[in-house]
């Protein structure tokens, strides 16, 4: 975006158009790779199965947010297991650091959804207008027929592509094909409409129209990325150096020593998709794409001059190079310290994440215990103690548990559906399949228990067994033992 | 403006204002800022028109939606009102005691009670119902008048010696000790009985043995032989381990000389009958509540279910 201006007439400046030319190399192919990549999960993950029995949906990768669930393949998440969602979430700042500080601003030259779109958008530019200077041509000619009936076309294809983008983010949120089928006879649920109407329009006018601007003025990542670039991150580097003084080949033959490799073919300029001009250094336009390297390779090519004279670098590697030293290898400089630590701190997380989805456990017993009344005295003198317990079951299949007292001699137990004429030191359930159940429950000691703990067990009584205990406490009344026959007996006999 | 100049160092040109020759480079901002920017001042008009915005002396404008938070709220009870209607209708349409058998409506209900309860009942039976000296507590075993379905919800419509209501339950203990009928050493003397029923005080001994008689006599006829209470007349079980107004000898010493005689106002006339009967499912909800049983236990007062008096 910095090109020479010499004199900007107004403080508003109309966006300039950035038509980027074909080009083909490596990191285009990188590029085609990883959108390939990215967009096949994006639009195809919702559609993938997976089994998990008659009690749970079949889509691989689900976010059931009417039911609290989150599916991914093999692993569930309740939402009190919330935090696995926020380690991945920590993993994946993290893993935006390490690789800042690996590779520079990768993230935003080929991963970035914003690139994305905006790389498939500029292909439907080319596909329909034509390469560079026939969109240069067409952007500058009068509203035609014909230039109405080619935007139409184009618009046409962005909306297609941002409609199907809308549409494939909320198949995530239920059953993809169930869901296609009620979108479409209008029975799918008002967010789903207005999920895709917001997304279509974003995508549509984000990678259709705001492009490179997004990234400029819009994202604060290239400014959290500025203050995360030192000496040692790799960018994409003008080796001025080598390329100055600029001169065409006609103009080196005639004088050779008097200029540089760069041949001032505009051709770095051409390619970038954001319309900036790597030779000026490092800017906050550049997202390090590395088609301006694919360019510039192409042309050294061409005119017989070893490669790399626009190349991924380090400000360091530069200095180095500069003072004639031959350059490192790329894969030399990414591993220094910052990197290290950076893939430590995410190794560790990754690590415990999997160890406590590993180790944890499918049931569960939680003890609410009533606080007001705490006790509660009974006509035949027996104190009860009031809790809702939740049994939790997390297998994809209904269960029978155990629920019993340890501790707390004499008393007993019973739910608020049956009488206390049922009462026992356990009951037994059953807890329907990947659900929690309430169970409110008045446990009964006998006249004269005093205050102290004890725990409720719960034990699976099936073949796979396991289980879990809480403890808990129960009340009692202080001054009630005290004043009952026995006790001021007792106290009068001391 | 008339100072732009070009920078030589940038080769950009300045914005013309100088300040201790401080100077700043043109750096143009994108125009769609600029549009962006309009199309937020034409929004903030447009919000000042509809919605009310301009601080009057009284009031604020009332713009042309006539919209407000009040209006808003009103909105969303009466919508929450109309989403309750049918449950509550059916909840009115069914006999209390067959409420039992619906269990959604029962979970409905007990729900709506716990709500009337907390704006109704907290006052004296506190916000666990536990209740206090005098006031009972809903979350046990034991009940003056009943404590299944319907003599709850009978307890609650028409209350307990409330004056308005000519079928409250009604009941009154005689003031033995203040009233003269009791001379004080006898009244230690029943007091000591009726503790005896419960065990704090050891049944052979002399005092209680003395007031065996005197019980007899005096209490038996509401309290029942045995001390385990009526519940036609709200008359306590004295052999549980419940006291509504203490269990010491002081405390039961002085409910025989100055007799205790609760209040509780007959709800009929300020609650609908719906809300009472939801009333009822919760505080028979607590954990003491009582299987219905025609005929059983029922109070004389049953049959008045309608109540008292109209809203």
């Amino acid at each position: 975006m910095r090109n020479p201006a010499p004199v900007a007439t107004g403080l508003y400046e109309k966006r300039r158009g950035v038509f980027p030319a074909k080009i083909d190399g490596t990191f285009r192919r990188l590029k085609w790779a990883i959108m390939a990549i990215t967009l096949t999960i994006y639009y195809g993950a919702p559609w993938l199965r997976w089994d998990r029995g008659p009690y749970a949906p079949d889509q691989a990768i689900l976010v059931d947010l009417a039911h609290r669930r989150f599916y991914m393949f093999a692993i569930e998440i309740w939402p009190q297991e919330f935090y696995f969602v926020a380690g991945l979430l920590i993993m994946a700042g993290i893993g935006l650091f390490l690789v800042t500080s690996a590779v520079g601003r990768a993230w935003c030259g080929y991963a970035c959804p914003q690139t994305v779109w905006t790389d498939l958008f500029q292909h439907v530019d080319r596909f329909i207008d034509g390469d560079r200077n026939a969109q240069l041509r067409l952007h500058k000619a009068p509203w035609t027929a014909g230039k109405v009936a080619r935007r139409l076309l184009k618009w046409s294809i962005y909306l297609v592509i941002s409609f199907w983008t809308g549409g494939a983010w909320i198949m995530y949120f239920a059953d993809a094909p169930t869901l296609v089928r009620e979108f479409w006879t209008g029975q799918a649920a008002p967010v789903a409409y207005g999920s895709v109407a917001v997304l279509t329009f974003t995508t549509f006018w984000l990678g259709g129209f705001m492009r490179e601007q997004v990234c400029i003025y819009m994202c604060p990542w290239p400014r959290i990325q500025a203050a995360m670039l030192d000496e040692k991150s790799l960018i994409v580097t003008y080796k001025d150096w080598r390329g100055e003084q600029r001169g065409s080949v006609k103009q080196a033959a005639r004088d050779p020593g008097a200029f540089g490799d760069c041949i001032d073919c505009n051709q770095c300029v051409a390619v970038c998709p954001t319309g900036i001009d790597i030779r000026e250094g490092p800017q906050i336009g550049c997202i390090t794409c590395a088609l301006c390297i694919d360019a510039c390779d192409r042309v050294m090519a061409q005119v017989g001059r070893p490669r790399g004279l626009i190349d991924y670098a380090t400000l360091e590697d530069a200095a180095r190079e500069k003072a004639g030293c031959p350059p490192t290898p790329h894969a030399k400089l990414i591993w220094h310290p910052r990197t290290l630590v950076y893939l430590g701190i995410w190794s560790a997380i990754g690590a415990g994440l999997l160890f406590a989805l590993g180790t944890r456990s499918h049931i569960d017993l939680a003890a609410q215990k009533d606080r007001n009344p705490p006790y509660m005295v009974l006509s035949d003198g027996a104190v009860r103690n009031a809790w809702t317990l939740k049994l939790k079951n997390m297998e994809r299949r209904p269960r029978a548990m155990r629920v019993a007292l340890e501790g707390l001699p004499g008393a007993v137990m019973w739910s608020d559906a049956m009488g206390r004429d049922q009462a026992a030191r356990s009951l037994d359930m059953t807890v329907a399949a990947d659900s929690v159940l309430p169970l409110r429950v008045y446990v009964a000691a006998p006249a004269g228990t005093a205050e102290h703990g004890f725990h409720f067990v719960l034990t699976a009584l099936d073949a796979e067994g396991g289980g879990d205990r809480t403890e808990t406490r129960f009340d009692a009344p202080e001054d009630e033992a005290l004043e009952h026959r026995e006790h001021d007996q007792e106290e009068h006999a001391r | 403006m008339a100072d732009k100049r070009l920078d030589q160092a940038t080769g950009i040109e300045t914005v013309g204002h100088e300040w201790d020759g401080i100077e700043e480079l043109n750096t143009p901002l994108p125009r769609w800022w600029l549009y962006t920017f309009y199309a937020t001042i034409v929004f903030a008009i447009g919000y000042v028109v509809v919605y009310p915005a301009v601080p009057l002396a009284h009031s604020g404008t009332p713009g042309l939606w006539k919209w407000s938070s009040r209006g808003a709220l009103a909105a969303e009870t009466a919508g929450a009102e109309q989403a309750r209607a049918k449950t509550l209708a059916a909840i009115a349409a069914l006999p209390i005691e067959e409420l039992p058998g619906k269990p959604e409506l029962m979970q409905a209900a007990i729900a709506g009670g716990k709500a009337a309860f907390r704006v109704n009942c907290v006052q004296c039976h506190g916000s666990g119902a536990a209740g206090s000296k005098g006031y009972p507590n809903l979350n046990d075993d034991d009940w003056l008048w009943g404590g299944d379905l319907k003599a709850i919800e009978t307890t609650i419509t028409h209350g307990i010696r409330y004056p308005g209501d000519d079928t409250t339950r009604q009941s009154l203990m005689p003031s033995f000790g203040h009233d003269g009928i009791l001379p004080p050493g006898q009244v230690e003397d029943v007091a000591s009985y009726v503790r005896s029923l419960s065990g704090r005080v050891a049944p052979g001994s002399a005092a209680a043995l003395r007031g065996a008689g005197i019980f007899a006599a005096n209490c038996a006829v509401c309290h029942g032989p045995d001390g385990k209470g009526g519940r036609q007349v709200g008359a306590p079980n004295l052999a549980d381990a419940i006291w509504l107004y203490g269990g010491n000898q002081a405390d039961v010493v002085a409910s025989v000389t100055n007799a205790h005689a609760g209040v509780m106002p007959a709800w009929g006339q300020r609650l609908d009958a719906v809300t009472i009967k939801m009333l009822a499912t919760y505080v028979h909800s607590l954990g003491g509540g009582e299987k219905f049983a025609p005929g059983q236990g029922a109070a004389p007062a049953a049959d008045a279910t309608a109540p008292a008096a109209a809203q």
